[in-house]
């Protein structure tokens, strides 16, 4: 893993290099705000909390993430970079491993600044601290299962419009299981344990309970596994599909 | 040294490279020709390691490129076809990951580049970014990323592809210079760049090997080799007198050109120019012919086709 740091450092100069790093964190930064004080009531419920902050952040990541995954390997594929980058000393872990590390550090920069939000919160009221850390880092490994699905997608295709749509599907699905009015159409002919079955899968599920303060091994464990799961997948397409 | 131990690959019922066989020796400059389509790229994308053989390997400085790919990649530069690069970087900055994908870290990353560079004449372009210079620059960005570590084996595939006479004289030049005691291959479709680059020439078509030799060599056996071409005043008679020296096997008159085959025995030159001057036709031209490339490259790909 020598030269994960490497591919790493790449990847990011990369983003800052083009607009597509500014335009992402802006976009970000304006529609979570959107969210939480238009949508979400942030003043109007009086409450001293981030709940209306973090409520929208599956939604948010739905479309964002899998813009930022969409061009990780579909773009390599394109103009043929993939071809330099496996036939320099690098492994395919490392470039999996690296490529997406690089991009979820980056979703991690742009969920850190909105740090003012959390000062904003402390300044009219007195929140639970811990809550906010946990939700932030619930958050934060949401993102990463959403980015680990998209960047796995971008190596099936070398269409990045393609990769996208898909990634925002799979990811949906991975959303769309935990919601009651789902797991309602289940529940009258299925068993119980088929359902938490679904359940358990979904992102929601996982993500609300940290973002409660309740930071449970379980949840962390899920999200790395999906992550794991996902990223092993993406080595696999990719060696499949590199040289189409 | 390389060595290719039946190399084959195929892609659904399409055999890109069949069994192919050969070794190069440092010191050499391979030119893989053929046509388009031929398992030239294939063939370097299995040496390079970017795609596996579906059966048959091949050993870089001594490196399985199956079993111990990574070693065998750090023998190796390799310039894939186009010279793909990442646009958005700067020169400079892909150099650098380059350089650190190599294993160089820190004050030797930046001897490193600073070298290829240098050689390169990359100076004035250094700090611009890779999707705004020319072609000549690009495909210098991506040569100078091939050698930056000093490899022993360089791999190029069309290196002077879409380039313009000039740059591809320069590219030239710079395959030449960095030739000596190396293995470097490179895939051509261009004929004349086998006689002005290569010490050794493969012809592959259909993915298997339909000659090996040097560029002379394959020159040898052109049917033009040794004929004598005239251009003068009376072809019908010179074409009827030439055609009954021994030394001649064959003539052909060809666009206002008379060419004389020779026969196994004597010189053929030497016959021709005294009948000529005997004769006293005027004359235009009078040359030896080298043998021809392209007519060896039709013939051997040709004969594949039927």
């Amino acid at each position: 893993m020598n030269n994960l740091p490497v591919v790493l450092k790449r990847e990011l100069s990369s983003y800052f290099a083009t607009p597509v790093a500014y335009v992402f964190i802006v976009i970000f930064l304006l529609m979570s705000a959107t969210f939480t004080f238009y949508l979400g009531g942030f003043y109007e419920r009086e409450i001293a909390d981030l709940e209306p902050f973090f409520r929208f952040h599956p939604w948010l990541y739905l479309f964002l993430v899998p813009a930022i995954g969409m061009r990780l390997w579909a773009e390599e594929r394109k103009s043929g970079t993939v071809e330099l980058l496996l036939t320099l000393p690098i492994t395919a872990s490392e470039a999996v491993l690296g490529k997406f590390l690089a991009a979820w550090l980056f979703v991690g920069l742009a969920l850190f600044l909105t740090f003012p939000i959390w000062i904003t919160v402390n300044i009219l009221g007195n929140p639970d601290n811990g809550v906010i850390a946990a939700a932030y880092l619930g958050s934060w490994l949401m993102a990463g299962g959403f980015l680990a699905i998209s960047a796995c997608l971008s190596a099936a295709t070398r269409n990045q419009v393609i990769a996208f749509i898909l990634a925002v599907v799979v990811c949906f699905l991975f959303l769309l299981s935990g919601l009651p009015m789902v797991l309602e159409l289940f529940r009258g002919w299925l068993p119980q344990a088929i359902v938490d079955a679904i359940a358990n899968l979904s992102f929601l599920l996982h993500f609300n309970s940290i973002s409660r303060g309740v930071v449970d091994l379980r949840d962390l464990l899920y999200f790395a596994l999906v992550i794991g799961f996902w990223l092993l997948a993406n080595r696999i397409v990719l060696e499949l599909k590199k040289a189409d | 040294m390389i060595e290719a131990k039946s190399l084959s690959r195929h892609f659904g019922s399409l055999q890109a490279v069949d069994k192919l066989s050969f070794q190069v020796e440092p010191g050499t400059v391979l030119g893989f020709l053929g046509p388009n389509g031929a398992g030239k790229s294939t063939t370097m994308k299995m040496l390079t390691g970017f795609l596996a053989p579906s059966s048959g390997t091949a050993t870089i400085m001594g490196h399985d490129i199956c079993d111990d790919g990574l070693a065998a990649r750090k023998e190796m530069g390799y310039l894939p076809e186009g010279a793909p690069l990442y646009g958005e970087l700067s020169v400079g900055r892909f150099l650098r990951f380059a350089a650190e994908a190599r294993g160089f870290r820190g004050a030797e990353a930046v001897r490193r580049v600073a070298d290829a560079v240098e050689r390169l004449n990359l100076e004035e372009v250094f700090g611009q970014s890779i999707e705004t210079l020319s072609k000549g620059f690009k495909r210098r960005v991506g040569l100078a990323q091939a050698i930056l570590h000093d490899p022993p084996v360089l791999i190029l595939d069309e290196p002077t592809d879409g380039l313009d006479p000039n740059q591809k004289q320069q590219v030239r030049r710079l395959i030449r210079e960095m030739s000596p005691g190396k293995i470097i291959i490179v895939s051509t479709h261009i004929l004349e760049e086998v006689d002005a680059l290569c010490s050794r020439a493969m012809i592959i078509a259909r993915g298997r090997l339909l000659a090996d030799d040097s560029p002379t060599g394959l020159l040898r056996s052109s049917r033009y080799y040794n004929a004598v071409t005239v251009v003068l005043d009376d072809l019908e008679q010179a074409a009827s007198r030439l055609g009954e020296l021994p030394e001649a096997r064959e003539v052909e008159v060809r666009r206002g050109r008379l060419t004389v085959f020779p026969s196994a025995q004597g010189n053929l030159f030497e016959a021709v120019t005294t009948v000529v001057k005997q004769a006293g036709w005027q004359v235009e031209q009078i040359q030896l012919e080298p043998g021809r490339l392209d007519e060896v490259f039709r013939s051997v790909t040709g004969q594949e086709a039927a």
